[in-house]
């Protein structure tokens, strides 16, 4: 089964309260940041506290994702021997806007993999992209390495270059979402969407996950507990849509189970394309308790 | 010797007490107790001019008991402002029978010192005092009795009351007693009204002496023997605070959505159901989730019950609960409605949830959501000692509500900073484990394995699920193992059970 | 490591712990704390103090610990943090001695 990503919430690095306590809002990725949230004087320190949080902490099936300062600050480099050592489950380089940039964290987590005997490639990555340069350059970074598992939009820096800043209905960055869904599909890696700051404005975020549901994205970045349950509504499938995949995997099952080469359900042939996007509704339905796969559908 | 929950009771304190065996074992008839009445003929004034000349009146002497109630909580200047006159009279060895302390009246430290108070019976401890009491500053150990506990101690005599000093927001010059109307308003005057009726002596304090007759009253000129005007009952401020909010704690939200969903799915969430709250965070906000869940299903409730606060009232307003009865207000809308709303009934402590009268409100009620400083693997429950073994808390309605309704929900935290709230054994027990159904934490819900009905009923429904033990075991994984505190053989307070046995005892911390 | 200079990591904060290092010549290592949950992990706390300056070692410090109910992973990364500061380590870090 595909692992689902479809909240990705921030925890500063430096909340050693946030960092105990942030995996119990079941949101399927948690970002401890050691960038844009720690100020530079502690740097350090943050780095110190995820190093021992993930050693430590049980964070059950949680991925755990940690956004690391660029190999261009002071920082990157210990970021990422603490981070490896420790154990995350994926790195998060910010502002990349080139497959290069990729690389170089690559070579460095290599290193450091091969250092402390964790087997070379097990550390996934991922790449934030938040300048028009990333945006046009999104294919060649989704392609870049095998270890890059997503591609997320950090859209407040990309604004900001692009002369406007957020509006309430998203147009200004629709070129943006849409040049990030379609280089992550071509690539086949999962497609995050930007931050949603206004954590009381909750019908506001609903529009925006609907939206970046349609365009789609696999998930949202989230910056606060309450807006994960949003985000798993809106994802999850309708019970029409459960019962259409419950049977259409069921007709591949039997199909398989008599050797049969083509799949048909109720006199309509179907092809791998169908399959999977069942297979997805399904996981997503399990996601949220709407399905078990021993029940029986009806036809 | 141990009671019937395992707990250590030295024979000592037992003397000729009964010892815990069950939350129904004690139900033996029982009589009133009756207390003495001094007629007042007509022209004759009750209206003293000072706290003093009203201690004087009443014939308050060394050893008798005298009470106060809590509504004034945090705010309260009545207590201190009497046990000061008293002191200076030069009388000792009283009793202090208030329905609850706190921070606010840690100068009867010196009071306790200087011997006028000698023993102290009381729903709860907080701040310095709470810490001297604990530390062992008192010969006899307190006596913490739960609010129906207390009542029925008052009604069967084992509390007698020679002199309440009952506070008020508004009185007039006959003793008809009010918490609205004044300054400084509490709303209801529940815990008071059983002192009026069973003190030998009761004086009415108030800084609002309105117009004859201050009708609708909490406390009547019947059972009122004197009235004192003074500047100041209390700081308004520590009294009620603004409207009482919900938690935007993510935690908090967490473990109300999981305690609404419980209820909701427990069988007891129909039209014409019965639910009791607590004011902490978590207990608060499940208000909020079954309301959003009476809305969606169409379902209204008979009454709710306890300490009200304002998203009580509004659920009133909005038609989704019928009646409110109300021993305590916390916030200005839950005292406001109390003079306004019709249904909204004013109770004493009596009629909310003693034991032994003739069956309280409490024995009505469906659902109640209590909150917790520890739990055990045992479903025992603490609210009264904190981690470190010292006195900080109250006994409150919990051990009461928890007994009689039919479904009793605990919401904790797994651990609060690095101290794990569900254990092995709580430090003091207030509530017995037979008397709770589920623990919910933010991991999810733990059922007790006497309610084999919930747990069956529960298979198939979607809240994360564990054992006590297994919550316990995650709870150790996160901070650690706490090493035990250790303790002096010196029983500082001993616990009653709310019908007037030995639950537990707490020690003088070493 | 040898501790050269005064520093101090971490907050007073719930669930955090501040450690003050200070150098000392000889004397070992010497532990002043104060925390909200001395009785119960008073000697887990300084048992994790010690053996996180052990594996550094640093031998002859003064530390001044006011903890909120940290976690021990929280009181590694405190006192791995204020040593190195202390040391005057600002990057480039010996992860194999931290490890």
């Amino acid at each position: 089964m595909e692992r689902l990503r479809r909240t990705m919430m921030f925890v500063p690095g430096s909340n050693p309260s946030m960092l105990k306590d942030a995996y119990i809002y079941g949101a399927d990725s948690l970002m401890f940041d050691l960038e844009d949230a720690v100020a530079i004087n502690e740097k350090d320190s943050a780095r110190f506290l995820v190093y021992n949080a993930i050693k430590t902490i049980d964070y059950g099936n949680t991925e755990i994702v940690v956004r690391i300062n660029g190999l261009d600050t002071p920082f990157g480099k210990d970021d990422i021997e603490a981070v490896v050592r420790a154990g995350a489950d994926v790195i998060r380089l910010p502002k990349t806007e080139r497959k290069e940039d990729i690389l170089e964290v690559e070579a460095v987590i290599e290193e450091v993999e091969k250092k402390c005997g964790r087997s070379i490639g097990s550390t996934k990555m991922m790449a934030a992209v938040e300048s028009p340069i990333g945006v046009i350059n999104a294919y060649s970074i989704a392609t870049s390495s095998k270890r890059l598992i997503g591609i997320a939009l950090g859209a407040e820096d990309y604004v900001t270059n692009m002369k406007t800043k957020r509006y309430a209905d998203g147009t200004e960055l629709l070129g943006a979402r849409e040049g990030i869904v379609i280089a992550a599909r071509a690539a086949g890696i999962y497609a995050l969407d930007t931050v949603y700051s206004n954590v009381d404005d909750e019908e506001g975020f609903r529009r925006e996950v609907r939206l970046i549901k349609q365009l789609g994205f696999d998930g949202k970045s989230v910056i606060n507990p309450r807006q994960i349950k949003p985000v798993h509504e809106i994802f999850a499938p309708t019970p029409e849509e459960i019962r259409r995949s419950a049977n259409i995997i069921r007709a591949a099952k039997e199909a398989k189970q008599q050797g049969l080469g083509v799949i048909s359900l109720n006199g309509k042939m179907i092809d791998k394309p169908i399959i999977d996007r069942a297979d997805r509704i399904l996981q997503l339905a399990a996601a949220v308790g709407l399905y078990k796969e021993a029940e029986e559908y009806e036809k | 010797m141990k009671n019937s929950i395992g707990r250590e009771i030295p024979e000592e304190i037992i003397n000729g007490r009964a010892l815990y065996g069950g939350e129904f074992a004690l139900n033996e008839e029982v009589a009133k107790a009756a207390p003495k009445v001094k007629p007042v003929k007509p022209n004759e004034s009750k209206l003293l001019n000072s706290i003093e000349e009203a201690i004087i009146k009443t014939g308050l002497k060394d050893g008798m008991t005298i009470s106060f109630h809590h509504h004034f909580r945090e705010g309260d200047y009545v207590l201190n402002m009497v046990v000061d006159a008293i002191a200076k009279l030069g009388i000792k060895n009283l009793t202090l029978a208030s329905s609850s302390l706190s921070n606010v009246h840690r100068p009867l430290i010196e009071h306790i010192k200087n011997g006028v108070i000698t023993k102290i019976t009381t729903s709860g401890l907080r701040g310095g005092l709470a810490e001297e009491i604990s530390n062992g500053l008192m010969e006899e150990p307190v006596i913490i009795r739960s609010h129906g506990g207390r009542a029925r101690a008052i009604e069967a005599g084992d509390i007698k009351i020679d002199v309440a000093f009952l506070g008020a927001s508004s009185s007039d010059e006959y003793g008809n007693a009010s918490g609205s109307r004044g300054t400084a308003n509490c709303g209801s005057l529940g815990y008071a009204k059983i002192d009026a009726e069973y003190a030998d002596k009761v004086v009415i304090i108030t800084d609002c002496l309105v117009d004859f007759p201050n009708m609708p009253a909490s406390i009547l000129q019947n059972n009122v023997d004197y009235v004192v005007k003074v500047d100041k009952i209390g700081n308004p401020s520590g009294i009620a605070s603004g409207a009482t909010r919900y938690t935007k704690n993510p935690k908090e939200l967490l473990i109300a959505e999981y305690a609404s969903k419980a209820i909701v799915e427990s069988g007891y969430f129909k039209d014409g159901f019965s639910f009791q709250t607590g004011t902490g965070g978590a207990s608060l906000a499940v208000s909020r989730f079954l309301r959003d869940e009476m809305i969606k299903k169409g379902i209204k409730a008979s009454f709710a019950l306890g300490g009200i606060t304002k998203p009580m009232v509004e659920m009133y307003e909005e038609g989704l609960i019928k009646n409110i009865f109300d021993v305590q207000d916390f916030d200005l809308d839950a005292v406001a409605s109390i003079g306004k709303n019709p249904r909204h009934y004013e109770i004493d402590s009596s009629f909310y949830t003693n034991p032994h009268n003739k069956g309280c409100i409490a024995n009505k009620l469906d659902v109640v959501v209590l909150s917790a400083l520890e739990v055990d693997t045992d479903f025992n429950v603490n609210v009264m000692t904190g981690s470190d073994g010292v006195l900080r808390g109250a006994s409150g309605g919990h051990c009461d509500t928890a007994a009689c309704a039919k479904l009793t929900i605990i919401v904790t935290p797994l651990v609060r900073g690095r101290i794990p709230c569900i254990v092995d054994s709580v430090n003091t027990v207030i509530t017995p484990g037979e008397s709770i159904d589920i623990v919910v934490t933010e991991l999810g819900i733990a059922i007790n394995p006497r309610r084999a009905d919930l747990i069956e009923r529960f298979k198939d429904v979607d809240i994360p699920a564990y054992t006590i033990e297994e919550l316990r075991k995650k709870a150790e994984s996160i901070v650690g193992i706490p090493d035990k505190i250790e303790y002096d053989d010196k029983v500082v307070a001993i616990v009653e059970y709310r019908d007037g046995s030995i639950i537990d005892v707490v020690r003088k911390v070493k | 490591m040898k501790v050269i200079d005064k520093s101090l990591a971490g907050t007073l904060e719930s669930s955090d712990i501040q450690i003050i290092l200070m150098p000392a010549e000889n004397g070992g290592i010497e532990i002043e704390l104060k925390s909200s949950v001395e009785k119960q992990f008073g000697r887990q706390i300084r048992k994790i103090i010690t053996e996180t300056l052990g594996k550094l070692q640093i031998e002859n410090v003064k530390v001044i610990a006011v903890d909120n109910g940290a976690l021990d992973c929280t009181i590694r990364a405190r006192v791995e943090c204020a040593a190195y500061r202390a040391c005057g380590i600002k990057e480039k870090y010996d992860w194999e001695v931290i490890d």
